[in-house]
């Protein structure tokens, strides 16, 4: 790497302008990269968690996944692999979307669809680990 | 010209007729690299992870219904268009995880450099694999 002890150092990528509207190239805030962001490294210990648990799950009767679910480490960690994968699912899909499809009603309604679809499966995933785990 | 962006496109020659100025170049010109093929599988996998999201909303929803509906999941993944879902899903995931990790790294500052960048393009792509057979190994030692 080049030396970069002299050369203008910025450690805010923000415009000042920006800052103060809370805006930024997207006409939205930090906010959205920060939270895909959070989402992501928390992600990466309940991944492996996530599989670790699935290949000792395979072959698994209804009765033990429920059994499995009714332990309080497994059902907090399936809540919150649950979130935050629909969380990071949305974001992620938004930001295709956003990227590639370029007229606006199109872009709208995929936009909206995404948000609602990530809703509704996050919901139904959360509401079927409650029953099985409660 | 339906739009004002396409009056930029429009030029005169050497010969002084009037012609549309060609677009810069898109992904058909260019060689492809590891840097590249990791950028794009990035994308490609994220969207595959969340079409699969729906496979993991019906075994939940099965799991949570009746013994009926979990034993119809069952049976589509123990199926061989089941397992081989399963095992794209799998691969999806942990390329994904890798080009994640990656990611993550390049938010913390680092891994920019053009070295750094292809070394850990080929580390991707090649840890990705390996796990998500080595996941599969395991999975049907157990089964």
């Amino acid at each position: 790497m080049s030396d970069t002890r002299n050369a203008p150092h910025v450690d805010m990528l923000r415009s000042p302008l920006g800052r103060v509207r809370g805006l930024g190239s997207a006409h939205r805030g930090a906010v959205t990269w920060w939270g895909h962001m959070l989402t992501s490294i928390s992600l990466v210990p309940l991944t492996l968690w996530f599989i670790w648990s699935m290949v000792g799950l395979v072959g698994a009767s209804r009765e033990e996944v429920a059994l499995w679910l009714t332990r309080p480490v497994p059902l907090a960690l399936m809540l919150l692999l649950l979130v935050a994968t629909f969380y990071h699912m949305k974001h992620g899909l938004e930001t295709v979307v956003e990227d590639y499809v370029h007229a606006a009603a199109p872009k709208f309604a995929l936009l909206l669809a995404i948000k609602g679809i990530s809703i509704l499966l996050g919901l139904l995933c959360i509401i079927s680990v409650l029953r099985l785990g409660l | 010209m339906k739009d004002v962006r396409d009056a930029l496109y429009v030029a005169r020659n050497t010969e002084g007729k009037l012609v549309r100025r060609p677009m810069s170049p898109h992904l058909q010109v260019w060689r492809w690299t590891p840097a590249m093929a990791v950028s794009i599988m990035h994308r490609v996998t994220g969207v595959g992870l969340a079409i699969g999201t729906l496979l993991m909303t019906w075994w939940l929803v099965a799991a949570a219904t009746s013994e009926q509906a979990f034993a119809n999941v069952q049976w589509f993944l123990g199926s061989v268009l089941g397992i081989f879902v399963l095992f794209c899903w799998t691969l999806a995931l942990m390329l994904h995880f890798f080009s994640g990790l990656r990611h993550l790294a390049w938010d913390a500052g680092w891994g920019f450099e053009n070295r750094a960048y292809r070394t850990t393009s080929w580390f991707v792509i090649g840890a990705g694999i390996v796990t998500a057979l080595l996941i599969w190994i395991v999975g049907l030692a157990v089964w």
